[in-house]
Formats: C-alpha cells, structure tokens, sequence
C-alpha cells in the first residue's frame, strides 16, 4: 500500500519475540499494525502544525482500559523506535500500579530499554506530572488526556465547543473564573488549569498541577497530549508560548509549599506529596517526583529543579 | 449625512422555496406562506438605513418579521439572501473593507463586529442574560469578549452601567434569576450598552411587563438615548412605544415594509390601509 | 494505607493478577470449556460480540471464559484484539429481506404475509426456576433433544426470503422517506475516524451497534417512558442469518465468506405534530447474535434521534452516541480508581487558600 515511512518506529530488534511468551507471537511490534501507527503519526504532525488544537484521530481499542492511558499508550507505540529509552510515570512515580503496567505492556511488544531517569529517557508517557528536570531538546513527553476539551467546564456539547475554538470565542471560560473571584475571592481551578497556546487556542494541559504549567511555556521538549476515549491528539511544540488564564489583578498562582521541604531528599522547590503518617496523624511531605528525589538523594550533581513560579503571586 | 447602518434585500426563509415563492407572499397576497412549497418569508427584501444617533422604530403586528430583522442584524441565524454595512470606524471594530457585506464575512468575523459594535435587548431575558451567572457577571462576559481583563475595573465598569440604569448595585453579584421582570431588562440594557455600541437593538424590550413597569423602563431608554445619543432600532407592536422613543418608523407586514416615514407623520396620517387600522385600533 | 497500595510497584500487580486467576479456576468445579460457553451461554457470546463488535463466537466464548462472566469485560478484551486485525476490506451491502430467518414477528399486524414465526424465545414462558436444570441428565437431555429435530422434520420448512413488514407501509407511501443525509457521501467509518457531530446517519448506526445494551436499554426507556416522544410499534422484529458478500480484490467476483447471526427491529413510531406531514417514522436496530433488547433499543434511539430539536436527551444524537460505548463508560468509570493524589493535592491547595483568606464583605450578610 503506502510505501513504508522512514519512522522511528522501524524493524524490530531481531530477537524481540523471544523475550514473549508464544501466544504474543500474534502482535506485531509496538502492538498497532503499521496503518494506524501511520495514521496517530500524520495526526500527531497535523496537532503540532497546530499548537493547541485539538486533532481527532481514529482511537483504537488498546489492552488497558478507556481512561488508563490508552491514548498517551497509542502515541507512545506509534512514534516508539527499538532505540528509543522508555520512562513512564503516574502522579510522578516510576513505580505506580498505572505507570508500571503501560511499561510492563509497551517492553512486551517492543523489547525497549526502560529506566527511571529523567535525563537518559528519550520518550517520557506521564500522567499528571511534568518532571522536575528539565528537559531537553528531543525529549518527548507524552501526557494522557482524560478529558481533552478545557472547555467542557462551561459547554457539555462537542459542536458548541468546536464552534468556540474556531471563533477563538473563550468569554464564558473567563466568565468562569471571573464567577469564581466573585464567589470565592479566589480562582478554583486546581490542576488541570487551562492555558491559551500561542496567544490562540485555549487547551487543557491534562490535569497536571499548576505547579507545572510554567514548563510548558517555551519548553524544549516536544509535548504530546493525547486523549484515547475522547479520540483527540494536540502538542505543544518547542518553544510555544503557554499562558494559563489570569487577570491583571488576580495572577496565575502554582501551588504553594513555601517552607516545606522533602522530608526524605530534603529538596526545596518540587512539587511535595503530603503524606499522613499512620502511627502520629503527623503530616509529612516528600518529592513527587520520585526519580529526582531519588537522584537528590544519592547527591548526584543534578541541576536545581527549575524554579516554579511558586513566587510569582 | 452618511448612515451608520444600511440593509439592503434582506429575506429570510425558511422552506425549501420555489419560484413562485416572492410573487405569491407579502402584504398584498396577505400571506408570508407560499401556497405552492409551503415555505415561510419570514421576511423579504426589506431595504432600509439607519443615520447616526437615530432612533428607528419597527412596527407590526406579531409574524411581521420585525423581529426577525433585527435577529438577522444580530447575526442570531442566517439570512436567506441580504446585504448589511455597518460603520466599522471605532474601539475595538475588527479591520474590514467598508465595502464589505457584513453576512457574507466568516463567523468569527461576524462576532468581532457584533462584540464591537452592536448590543441587543431581547423581549426575553433568557435570551440575553445567563441566568446562572451574577448579573454583574453577564455585563463583565461582553467586556471579557472585548479584552477586558482586569477583574476590578470590569467590577468599577459593571456597577457605573447598573447605576446608570438603575439596577441597585449591591445586588451586581446575584443571579439574574432573582430578579424582577424590569429589573432583569435594565441588566440586559447594561450589558448592551457595556462596550459602548454604534447600534443599540431593542426587540420588544418592554413587552410582558406592568404598565407601571414597562413606563420606567420607557423613561430609562430614552434618558439615555438623549444621554448617550446611540443610533438604536427598537421593534414594538406598541405603538406607544413607538412614539414615545422613535422619530422615523418602518411599518412591516407579512414580511414587507409597507410604509415608512417620519413616527409623528405615520402616527398622525397613515398612508397604507394596514397602517391605518393599526393606529385606529390603538385608540 | 491508600500510598502503599499505589506505590505497589511490580510484584503487587503480578501477585493481583494470580489472585483473579485463583478466584476465576480455584473451585471445585469442571473447568468450562469454550465450546461449552459457545453452545450452552450462547446469548452471553453474542452480547459480547456485539459490544466487543467483532464477530467470532470462539473467541467472544474464551473472552467470557477469561472475564469470568463480566460482559464489559468480555468485550472490551475481544475489542482490543479486534485492533490487532488487519483491515483487509469492507463487505457488499446485503438486503436483510433475503435473511435466513429464526424467528419473525410483528406486533403492528395480527397476521403478516409469511406469518408470525416465534422460533426460539422464553418471552412466553413463565420464569420459574427450572430445578430440573440443577442435575440434568447428558442423555436424557440428549434423547429429548434428538425426539424433539425428528418431529420438526415432518413440518414444512421455512421460506427463504420473507417480505419486510414496513415495505409493504413503505409503498402505500406511509413512511417517511428517511435518506442516508445528504452531506455524506460514503459510509463512516467510526473505527478508523472520530466521529464528528452532527453525526452521518451511518455512524449513528455503527455506534449503536456496538454500544452496550443495558446503557442503551436506560437511554431508549427513558424515552418510551416520557423523557421523549417516541411511542413504538415493533413493525418488525428478526432474528437470522445473513451472508457475508465479499468481493474478490482479484477477479472482482462478489463470493459469500460465510455467515452472521443478527437481530433486527424495525419500530415505527407515530409523528409528533412538530415533524409536519402525516405519515409514520421508522427506527432501525442492528446488532450482531441474538440480542432483541439491544435492537429494539436501538431502533428506538434511532428514531429518537431522527428528529430536529431535542427535547430529551435520548433524542439528542451527541449526547446518546458519546454515552453508549460499554468500553469507554466503563474504563472511564474505573478509571477513579487510579490515583489521584497529585491533583487532589492542588485542589487541596485551593480550598486552603480560600478557607484561610477572609471573605468578600458581602459573603458575611445574612
């Protein structure tokens, strides 16, 4: 049919189905047949053509249920080369129940090389976090979208919010958070925070913490979001502007942990989890991002977490 | 002098249509139905102007399709077949040729002009209010659609428009719902007037509300007609209301204007028999 | 604690996956075979196909086998491995009329030309539980079987064709000529393209097909029962099979591949005084096996959402197509269950900030 595309996602290492048990035998590399890869990769390109915009795509059906990740899932096999070097991450763990299954599924059918390192990984597929390493030019990050339309807080129906897209016509989502001042002195919003991508589209950055949005803006990184129950791609690519929603005199505001610190690296500056200790009810709180508060931990040279705009308000 | 605002072979149906449609409809057939495909002109080739700081009325009856006029201007719905200029010179107007036909420009072109330039009071404030949001709220949306993006000074422009039309402004953070009939039309006319429009729109605006009600309303709109001195139409079946806040009329039947002239003239010497009935039954 | 069982890691997974293992196979029992399930759960399968909309009864029966009984499950394991599949085409269109019919009924007529067939259905049995069921006896149940094939073999067989019920209304020009819609050309494809809204009436069709039947059950009852205007008469309900016509890419002959059980209801629904010219509606239903809620539901969401503005949400087509997929719902449902910890934290932050700042003066009126 189509001539074959000069992709990352070319032949399989020779002896990946050795490392399957037989009945695997019966998939092909990366799981999706080639017409789809080529397809989710053509969308992808149309998403990044596009910064923001939302991009329909023929979702598949994949072997992790709708809403688990199926659609950072279906990007991550389309685009996964045998070279590449695979991190997963879910709330910013390596090791959570959700990141640990997609990593298990995508070796499987790939035989690729896994780690937990930030820096060494060359595709990331996350959900909810953006490292806190920076990273770096041809670094992929893949988000999984449970709900792609930012829109869909003010407008439950798919052609009305289409329309809004295409009239750049976003008054009721600032009406939204001008209710909110209204009624609480304060903007709601707490992750998922929606942003306008290149001074056009209003996109949502999946639900990452606020925390995070100041890394979308002009990053290196290439970032992927895609949505596998909702059949929508879009991306920002490397250095596109992204602002989150805010008024003069109301600023975007990340989340505040002034004082704290990571009770196990002892970092200052990450996003914290607060963790309620079973025996004194005490809270403590430690880095999300496991990988870093490890690298922290072990003291090698990393770079300082870039600032966050914790100090922005 | 130029005018603001010109319409030119305005129709709209709704139907199939057919070739018969324009001979068989109108005034003189006494119908805007055509017999043969059952088409509805709601309305047809209406053409008319609207001069700066002009106040233009509409007259008929309900289904005259004065209504429907206005809507069209609003860019509420599609016409069928219609030319529409509007002066574009002011804050906020996108760019577009003076030449160009406002319906036949793109959607998101469309709502630029009508965000800069129009601002329309509907009979029915569902239509032009989100009851779920503050009314203080509603006025800010047109300003957040012009750009607006300082939550204080939308707040100090929201409460000098509901000051100026009498709305308490205590009350700019309740729900419009809770309002009163008057008083849920005094925050639509707020928020029309919020970016300061070239056009004002008044569909039926006091229609439905006391006598006692309706005459304060009356009295605020032509305060700040003399205030402001906004070009408006205002649509009414009333001809009370017609002379109270117009000085040129458009009379409009099955579609069709059937006379127009200056509002005292039409008032006090009505040409066309429909006219005449309409001033005598008001008596 | 909530934090260990997220932080679980490998070992938790894999020791979780062997504890279902145990509770699916740990008894007693024979272990089912899937021939079993094919044969004797037989409506169990073809739900399963139809949801997992991928007709294969072997495979639909491992899915069941494998998901120890839970339909969504069932399905949305034979639908991932439908994405396996290569597309190799698209069959021929095929006339239902030529339908290798078991069972056909109409509740719009008393008589129909060709006769009400019942075929096999418990809609007229009393549901009482069947004891004699919980020790039957292999052969017995045998020789009852085979005495009951030899008296059919005296009775007249079926015709191969019957004429369609809402034809014959069709040519007294009493319904309503509903038309693939103008503004699509082809057919959809829902598995190879998002649909987009309005939505051509043959992705409608594919989409109901393979949503979920209780979720359309809800969704079409709400509209007999009041939430809509729909008031149906089954015209016709089928229950069949139908060739599958493919054309060979290489010589261009049209060859019949094989066969497919399918269910097909035709409603008619009387018109609501706002859709004009007087005539009767038709609602269409489809769905692989044999399944009559899901087609008669169908048809009738079908119907529902044929008119112009909706006034219930089974009538409006966005809001009925992006809620029936069983797979989606139910990931999305059990999706809540992953953690959440990162954004509850920001929504934490949140509520803190508001609850530590004082209030708008106005807040603190009565």
């Amino acid at each position: 049919m189509t001539p074959r595309m000069p992709s990352r996602a070319s032949a399989p290492p020779a002896d990946w189905r050795d490392s399957l048990p037989p009945a695997e035998g019966r998939y092909s590399y990366a799981f999706l047949d080639e017409g789809a890869k080529r397809e989710i990769r053509r969308r992808m390109l149309k998403a990044v053509a596009i910064p923001g915009c939302q991009v329909p795509f023929g979702s598949r059906e994949m072997p992790i249920a709708r809403g688990w990740g199926t659609g950072g899932l279906q990007l991550t096999l389309a685009l996964i080369g045998p070279e590449d070097v695979l991190k997963v991450i879910d709330q910013g763990a390596d090791d959570s129940v959700n990141a640990v299954n997609i990593k298990k599924f995508v070796t499987r059918v790939t035989g690729v090389a896994v780690t937990t390192d930030t820096a060494a990984a060359t595709l990331i597929q996350t959900r909810h976090r953006i490292p806190e390493e920076p990273l770096r030019p041809n670094q992929l990050l893949i988000f999984q979208v449970p709900i792609p339309e930012p829109l869909r807080l003010v407008e439950p129906s798919e052609r009305e919010t289409r329309r809004m897209h295409a009239e750049a016509d976003y008054s009721r989502m600032w009406l939204y958070l001008y209710e909110d001042i209204v009624k609480f002195n304060e903007i709601t919003v707490g992750a998922r925070y929606p942003v306008l991508v290149n001074r056009r589209h209003l996109m949502d950055p999946s639900p990452i913490p606020r925390w995070d949005l100041p890394k979308l803006d002009r990053g290196e990184a290439l970032f992927l979001f895609c949505a596998g129950r909702e059949k929508r791609i879009y991306a920002v690519p490397p250095y596109t502007e992204v602002q989150p929603l805010a008024f003069e005199d109301f600023a975007f505001r990340v989340e505040a942990f002034a004082g704290r610190r990571c009770a196990r690296c002892g970092s200052v500056g990450t996003y914290l989890d607060e963790v309620i200790d079973d025996a004194t009810g005490r809270r403590t709180y430690s880095c999300s991002d496991t990988a870093f508060c490890e690298k922290a931990l072990r003291g090698n040279s990393v770079k300082e977490a870039r600032p966050s705009g914790e100090d922005r308000a | 002098m130029t005018p603001i605002l010109q319409v030119r072979n305005l129709t709209k149906r709704y139907g199939p249509g057919c070739a018969r449609c324009l001979e068989s409809t109108g005034a003189r057939r006494e119908t805007n139905q055509c017999p043969r495909c059952r088409s509805i002109l709601a309305c047809r080739e209406v053409a008319f102007e609207l001069y700066p700081g002009e106040v233009l009325g509409i007259v008929g009856e309900s289904g005259s399709g004065k209504s429907t006029v206005v809507r069209l201007l609003h860019f509420d719905f599609e016409p069928t077949t219609g030319e529409f200029f509007l002066s574009l010179n002011g804050n906020g107007a996108p760019k577009i040729d003076p030449g160009q036909n406002l319906f036949g420009l793109s959607a998101f072109h469309r709502r630029q002009v009508r965000n800069a330039r129009m601002g329309i009071v509907y009979q029915n404030a569902r239509m032009g209010l989100r009851m779920k949001v503050s009314a203080g709220g509603n006025i800010a949306e047109r300003l957040l659609m012009a750009g607006w993006r300082h939550v204080g000074r939308m707040r100090e422009r929201a409460s000098g428009l509901l000051e100026q039309t009498e709305v308490p402004v205590e009350r700019m953070d309740e729900l419009p719902r809770n309002f009163s009939g008057g008083m849920q039309q005094r925050v639509q006319i707020a928020k029309a007037l919020s970016t300061h429009p070239a056009v004002l729109l008044l569909d039926e605006v006091t229609t439905g509300l006391d006598v006692s009600v309706q005459a304060r309303v009356l009295d605020l709109i032509r305060g700040l007609q003399q205030d402001l001195g906004v070009a408006t139409i205002v649509v009414s079946h009333d001809l009370g209301v017609i002379r109270l806040l117009t000085s040129r009329t458009i009379v409009m039947r099955h579609g069709c204007i059937v006379e127009e002239g200056l509002s005292d003239q039409i008032l006090e010497d009505p040409q066309h028999p429909y006219t005449q009935l309409l001033v005598n039954s008001t008596l | 604690m909530g934090y260990v069982a997220v932080r679980g890691g490998a070992a938790a997974i894999e020791n979780a996956e062997k504890f279902s293992e145990v509770r699916r196979a740990g008894g007693d029992a024979t272990l089912l075979q899937p021939e079993q399930i094919r044969e004797q759960l037989h409506l169990a399968v073809d739900r399963v196909m139809g949801e997992g909309s991928l007709y294969a009864p072997d495979l639909a029966a491992l899915a069941f086998k494998q998901a120890a009984g839970d339909t969504f499950e069932a399905a949305f394991i034979l639908r991932s491995y439908r994405t396996t599949l290569p597309r190799l085409g698209y069959s021929e269109p095929v006339a239902t009329e030529g339908m290798r019919v078991i069972r056909r009924i109409s509740a719009a007529f008393k008589d129909i030309p060709g006769g009400q067939i019942l075929g096999p259905t418990p809609d007229y049995t009393l549901r009482l539980l069947d004891f004699e069921l919980q020790d039957e006896s292999v052969s017995q149940t045998r020789q009852r079987i085979q005495q009951l094939l030899r008296d059919t073999e005296r009775l007249q067989p079926l015709p191969e064709r019957f004429p369609k019920v809402v034809e014959m209304l069709r040519r007294e020009g009493l319904l309503v000529q509903r038309h693939a819609s103008g503004e699509d050309p082809g057919l959809a494809d829902i598995t190879r393209q998002a649909m987009a809204f309005p939505a051509p009436r043959s992705a409608q069709l594919q989409t109901l097909a393979r949503g979920e039947t209780g979720g359309m059950l809800a969704l079409a009852y709400s509209n007999m029962r009041g939430y809509g205007s729909v008031h149906p008469v089954i015209g016709e309900l089928r229950v069949g099979f139908l060739p599958v016509p493919f054309k060979n890419p290489r010589t261009g002959s049209v060859e019949c591949i094989g066969e497919v059980q399918v269910t097909e209801a035709e409603v008619i629904a009387r018109l609501t005084a706002a859709e004009g010219s007087a005539r009767f509606s038709l609602g269409y239903g489809l769905c692989f096996g044999h399944n009559e809620t899901k087609a008669i539901a169908m048809a009738v969401l079908d119907r529902a959402m044929s008119g112009g503005e909706p006034a219930a949400p089974s009538e409006d087509q966005e809001f009925v197509l992006t809620h029936v997929d069983g797979i989606e719902s139910m990931g999305f449902c059990n999706h809540y269950k992953l953690p959440h910890y990162v954004t509850f934290q920001s929504e934490l932050d949140r509520l803190r900030r508001i609850q530590a700042r004082p209030g708008r003066p106005k807040d603190e009126q009565p």
